[in-house]
Order: C-alpha cells, then structure tokens, then sequence
C-alpha cells in the first residue's frame, strides 16, 4: 500500500515533466515527415504521430545509404520520440522495446543514459520497482544536464518503492536547493524519513514543504497535501492546536480545502470547543453537497450546536441533513441505474466532450448522464484514468478501423474505374507504341553509324561520304550518261570523253575542297540530332512510365485488398470485444464507487435519525424544563 | 456521545484513504490484463495504419505524379495564422482554417501537410494566400506567387511563413 502510494504521489510530477522535457522541435528540421509527426503529436494525436514516424523510420532503416536521408539528421531524436509518443499512448511495451533499441545501439554515453533514465520511468510508471532500480543501476558516466535533477528525483522515488529508504533520503536532501523539485523534494523526503523511522526529522520536512511560497500550481497543490497529511496526523496523535495551525494553512480554494476545513473543525471539537468548531464545517456545509468532507459537515454541525445546547437548531439541521442525504440517496441510484443501462459509457465517448478540456465538468450538465459529482475523485485516480483513456482509445480505433473499411470500398471502385477506362484502350495504344518503336529504333540505328563513320572519317579522311544528294545525283547523271554513250561497244569522242572527265572533276574538287567545312557541319548536325534523340529518349520514357502506371493502377491491389479487410475485420472484432470489457470495468468501477457512497450515505441517514429524535426529546425537556423554572 | 464522534472522524480518514482502493470487484491483475491487450490491440492497428499508407500511397499518389505541400512558421513568427489557402496552377486545392491546438502545434515546430495530391510533370504556379492577426491586432492578408517544377519524383513543397513573408523551400 505504501509502494502504490509513493508511486501515486510522484506519477503526476513525472508525467508533467515528462511532456515538457521530452518532445522538442529541431533546432533546424530537415525531414518534413519527421515534422509532420511532430506537428501530430503537439496536439496529443498519438496514433497518428505513432504511425506516421514509424513510416519514416522503417523506410529511412530500409535504405541502402540512409545517410543520404534527411531523417538522418534527426534519427536519434526520432528514435526517442517515437518512444515517446508510445509512452503517451500507453504503449508501454513497445515504448520499453523501442527505448531498448536506442541503448543497445551505437550511441554516445549522455544518449544511453537519457534513454535509461526514460526505461526506469516507464518501468516505475507501470508499478515494476524492482525493474525500474534494475535499469537505473545501469546509468553510468554523463548525464544530460537536463534530465540529472530528474533522473535523481526518480531514482530517490524508485528506492523508495523498494523500500530502500535511507538511501532516497540522502538523494533527496541533495534536491532540497532545486527550484523545480520545489515542495516535491521536501515532500517525499519527510516521507522517506519517516518510513525510516525518523519520525521527528520527517516531520520538520513535511513542515517545512508546508510553508513554502510560490506561484506554481503544482507546487501550491503539494504544500496544500504536506499540510493536510501532517495536520491529520497530528489530529490522530491528539495534538490539537497544532493541527489546527497546520491544517488551517490549507488554501481554501484547493483541492484539499474540503477536507483540511473538516479536520480543523475536529480540532477545535476535541477540545470541546464547539462554538469554533462551527466556523469551518459551517463554510464547509455551503459547499458541493456531492463531496464526501461536505457530507461529514451536515452532521458535525448540528453535533456542535447539540453539544452548544442549541437542540432545537440541531434538530432542524439534522432533520434538513436529512432530507439531503436522501435526496443524494435517490440521485445516486437513479445515477447507478443510468450506468446500468449504458449510459455513462454513451456519454464518455461523446464528440463535443472530447474538444473540451473540463470535459468532466461538462459531462454532468448532458442529459442522460450519470451523476458525475461523485465520480470526481474515481475519475482522478490513476487506474480508472488508465481504463478511461484505454476505453476511448479503443473507440477512436473502432471509429478508424470502421472509416478504413469505407476507404477500402473506395479503393475497389478505384481500380474498377480504372480497369475499365484502361483496358479497352490498352491494346491499341500498344500496337502503335510497337510500331513507333521499331521506327524509332531503326533511327537510332542509323544515327549510331552515322557516328560510327564520322568518328573514322577523323582518322581516314573520305571527302565522298560528305557529298551532297544533289553532288551525288550529278554523278550518277554523269554516270549514266557516259555508260549511254558507250553502250553496245560505241566509242565515245575525245571532246565528250573530256567534257565528263572535267564534271567529274569539278564534282570532285567542290567535295574534296569543301571537305572541311563539310565534316564541321556534320559534327553539328550530329550534335543537333543528339538533342532530338535525347528528346526523343524522354517522351519515350514518359510513355513506358505512364504505360506502366496505367497498368500499376489498376493491377496487383487485389491481395493486399484482401488481406487488409481481413486484418481489419479482425482487429474491428478484437476491438469490440476488448470495449465491452474495458466498458464493463469502467461501469464496474463507478458502480461500486457510486454504491460505496450511496451505503455511506445510508449510514449517515441512520446516524442522522438518531440524532434527530436525540435532539427533539432534549429540546423538548428543555422547553418543559423552562417552563417549570419559569 | 463522544464515542460516535471519534467514530465519524475515523470514518472520515479512513474514507480520505481508502478512495484510492475503490471497487474491489476490479482487482489490479484485470486492470493490467486488460490494458496488455489494449496495448496489443493498438500495435496491430497501428500495422494496419501503415499497410493502408503504403497502399494509399501507391494507389493515390503514385510516386511520378505525387505533390505534397507542407506549412510551417518561421521561427520568428509573432503573428497569428488564421488560415491558408493554396491554389495550383491556378486551381484551389486546400484550405485550412487553424484552431488554436493546431496553431500552437506549429508555433512549437510541428510541420503541417496541408495538400498531398498528384500533378503531371513540369513547372506549376502556385500561389499562397494567408489570413491572420499581427501582434499588435490588425488584420494580415498576404498573397504570394510561386513557380514549382515538378520532375519524375514525388515533389516535397514547404511553405514556411513568417510575419512579413512566406518562404518557399524545395
């Protein structure tokens, strides 16, 4: 009992030092994903935070270079972020394996450490003491300088829930200059010393966290506690007037109040001084009639005026209790009723309660929801948190899974649209692409011998491969026309035989002179076609990737399809299955809270009554009393 | 009668501490149980998550074709965003009206994907229209003109905005 209450008193600390320490921005973000599920995770969007990082990773894992990644640059932060994010997903397990993955990797001293400090936090949060001192033995070597009143903090609380008291006492002396352990050091070390036996010491600690002044909530709200603590104990032992000064120091408007008015009351009704014992309870009667102390006060106050003499007044109040306490009576079973048929967990997964943060205080002006008032403190305490926030997760599952199965009816028709559009036409885009492609490639032939010859033509010269069509078709003219005059054995004159040879040589000497130039020119329009061609290669390109992706757009889903409405199916049933009895419990849980007040209640009805008659027979001897001596 | 008092202030401590142990019916070991299976639950979902991703992706936003548009502020920015509207090649494709969880989001560095969608190869406008509140109040409407060339990979956008400007990075 006292390991869960250590554990309990330090939980809230930890876990608001954790959501600020714990998820910061790059200084300069590189990976957009990487920020994006950030950006997720800044609004409590845990799953999709979860998801989206653990995309990245597998694919920045999967590659052949990752440090050609830009979540390199933040994979360390993104490994413990992910981590992280599990926590606040109460993924334990697998925030504890993804943790563990980052210890037992290649990384620097104050990196290990930092996600050791972070495994014995999760170990300490789950209530596993001996696992949390375990991995904290292991730190060894720097610590980041953040985290080093933190991680001693914790360390003192897990010796303590190892019962290992002397030990957190010396740590958390060594924290009592810390300004954000402020309260909490002290706190805890009063308690370590008086589990330690060192009743007197751990007293003055507890004093001492009493008395401290600041403007932090937390720290208002735990010297509000040592206060409350001590006083009670103080009350216990009989030490009266200083529980009255100690309890009195409770603020009136913390979460403590109710009960430290009701203890200082007592105080004052021990040493049977009633008249002062009523200006406490009687602030206190005015209060929430739901809160247990409140309750407490409707009787104490008729006691005091009872014991002040004032029995008609106590019987009027009594009588008043009374009829309170069965009002509240009927309320809670109408409220036990509500639970039984539903109704609360109806209420707990209403839309507009989740955009609120006082969703609780919300929760009771609905119609149709139980009475919330008395499951204020249940709903505070950790288990029924735990449950409450499983349970609701659960239902944002059961809502995705529902929209996933939507989106994979969408999918099918997708594809369906497109098998349909594409198909037909498939098949006679791909008989012109066969013809276009052996066009093209006949080209490309061409083109490569066109270089082929050109580079030989830099080492062999060949003035006739850069003849013109129409030099070439003057040489066939000449050609012919001498074949002609020769033809069937006739000889040709001397004039004319002289007249071709001089074509010929002027053909000749217009290729063999413009040689140069010519062989310039064909480097360029090779040059020129080398561009085309490239062209040519890219629309080429764009067409075999389209042509691919018309066909990847419709082909190859169906398994996948498949197997993931199977998973789906699945999950939805486990979920389903998993809500009804995360529900049950959560029903469970505030029945029985809500049938432990109503029995109390009963109880105090009983008293009550009694009380009541008591008061009306001493009134009325009283009155009879008054009259004799009259 | 003092017997009774001392019996109600017991009853008082003793309910002050025993509010932590309500419901005995549900024992320690069912609440863990239970919360095991959750936990489990969760990391199958949380498969399934990326499965449809994958399959979203391939099937949506096929790599030649994907367009991703992504906001965030500058670390300067002490102006509050309202909205953002993003045309492409002169078309709107998103609009976002910020709450103020989402706002506070990308003042602590969370980056937010406002547009994934898919565009042919090539260069594109794209213009940018924000809406919000300076520091001292008054309204900001800013208008601003990009050109983005989108190749054969998936084209990653980020508009990063500050109070007097927005900044685009590829």
């Amino acid at each position: 009992m006292s390991r869960r209450i250590v554990i309990l008193t330090s939980l809230m600390f930890f876990i608001a030092s954790s959501v600020a320490a714990d998820r910061s921005a790059p200084e300069e973000l590189k990976d957009l994903y990487f920020g994006e599920a950030l950006y997720c995770a800044y609004q409590g969007d845990w799953f999709d935070s979860i998801a989206r990082l653990d995309i990245e990773l597998a694919q920045h894992h999967g590659l052949d270079e990752p440090q050609r990644d830009t979540l390199y640059y933040h994979i360390n932060q993104a490994e413990f972020a992910v981590g992280d994010f599990e926590l606040a997903y109460r993924m334990h397990h697998r925030a504890g394996r993804a943790i563990k993955r980052v210890i037992e990797g290649n990384v620097e001293e104050p990196v290990r450490n930092e996600a050791i400090y972070r495994l014995a936090r999760i170990y300490f949060q789950k209530d596993q003491p001996v696992n949390a001192l375990h991995a904290v033995e292991r730190i060894r070597g720097d610590v980041p300088e953040r985290i080093r009143y933190d991680l001693a903090f914790l360390r003192a609380h897990i010796l303590m829930a190892n019962g290992r008291f002397v030990e957190a006492a010396e740590i958390l002396q060594r924290l009592q200059g810390v300004k954000s352990l402020e309260g909490f050091s002290t706190y805890n070390l009063g308690i370590a010393l008086m589990k330690d036996g060192k009743v007197q010491e751990g007293r003055q600690c507890l004093d001492r966290a009493g008395q401290i002044s600041s403007k932090d909530p937390a720290t208002m709200a735990i010297k509000d506690k040592s206060n409350l603590v001590f006083g009670t104990k103080l009350l216990e032992e009989h030490h009266f007037e200083s529980a009255k000064q100690v309890l009195d120091r409770v603020r009136l408007a913390g979460p403590f109040s109710n009960r430290a008015l009701l203890g200082a009351g007592w105080t004052d009704a021990f040493e049977e001084r009633f008249d002062r014992a009523l200006v406490p309870w009687s602030i206190l009667v005015d209060r929430e009639v739901t809160d247990a102390a409140v309750q407490e006060a409707m009787l104490a106050v008729p006691y005091a005026y009872g014991k002040l003499n004032v029995h008609s007044k106590a019987a009027v109040l009594y009588g008043s209790a009374l009829e309170r306490f069965g009002t509240e009576i009927d309320k809670l079973g109408e409220s036990i009723k509500s639970i039984r048929e539903g109704h609360f967990l109806k209420a707990l997964v209403r839309e507009e309660l989740k955009q609120d943060a006082n969703w609780v205080i919300k929760l009771r002006r609905l119609p149709q929801t139980p009475e919330t008032y008395y499951l204020l403190e249940l709903m505070a305490s950790h288990d029924f948190q735990e449950s409450l926030k499983n349970y609701l997760d659960l239902e944002q599952l059961r809502q995705k899974l529902q929209a996933w199965e939507g989106d994979l009816d969408a999918f099918e028709e997708i594809i369906e649209r497109r098998r349909a559009y594409y198909h037909p036409l498939l098949p006679a885009i791909d008989r012109e692409f066969r013809l276009l492609d052996s066009q093209m490639r006949l080209r490309l032939e061409q083109r490569d011998r066109i270089e082929k010859r050109l580079k030989v033509m830099l080492v062999v010269p060949n003035p006739d491969y850069l003849a013109t069509s129409k030099e070439r078709i003057i040489s066939e003219n000449i050609n012919r026309l001498e074949s002609n005059l020769t033809a069937g054995g006739a000889v040709m004159s001397t004039a004319i035989a002289a007249r071709i040879d001089r074509l010929r040589g002027i053909l000749k000497w217009n290729i063999y002179t413009d040689y140069d130039r010519r062989f310039t020119e064909a480097h360029k329009h090779l040059q020129d076609l080398n561009s085309e061609i490239e062209l040519l290669k890219k629309q080429y390109t764009a067409f075999v990737r389209t042509r691919q992706a018309a066909t990847q757009s419709y082909q190859g889903y169906g398994d996948t399809i498949r197997r993931q409405r199977i998973l789906i199916r699945e999950a939805h049933e486990k979920v389903g299955q998993l809500m009804a009895r995360q529900g049950h419990m959560l029903e469970l849980m505030a029945v029985n809270e809500l049938s432990k007040r109503r029995d109390r209640l009963a109880e105090f009805q009983i008293k009550a009554r009694f009380a009541m008659a008591d008061s009306y027979d001493r009134a009325t001897r009283a009155q009879a009393q008054e009259r004799v001596e009259r | 009668m003092r017997c009774w008092l001392k019996a109600i202030f017991l009853g008082i401590s003793m309910f002050g501490l025993s509010l932590a142990a309500y419901g005995q019916e549900v024992s320690r070991e069912q609440i863990k149980g239970l919360d095991e299976q959750v936990q489990e639950i969760k990391s199958d979902v949380l498969r399934i998550a990326a499965e449809l991703h994958q399959l979203e992706e391939k099937l949506l936003y096929p790599s030649n074709t994907q367009v991703a548009v992504f906001v965030s502020l500058a670390n300067d920015t002490t102006f509050r965003l309202d909205s953002v509207e993003i045309q492409l090649s002169g078309k709107p494709v998103a609009h976002h009206i910020y709450t103020f969880k989402e706002l506070e989001a990308l003042q602590k560095g969370g980056v937010q994907r406002i547009y994934t969608g898919n565009i042919r190869t090539g260069a594109h406008d794209l213009q940018v229209i924000i809406t919000g509140k300076s520091a001292g109040g008054a309204d900001i409407q800013k208008t601003d003109r990009f050109m983005v060339k989108k190749d054969v990979g998936p084209k990653i956008v980020e508009l990063s905005l500050a109070t007097n400007s927005i900044a685009l990075k590829e």
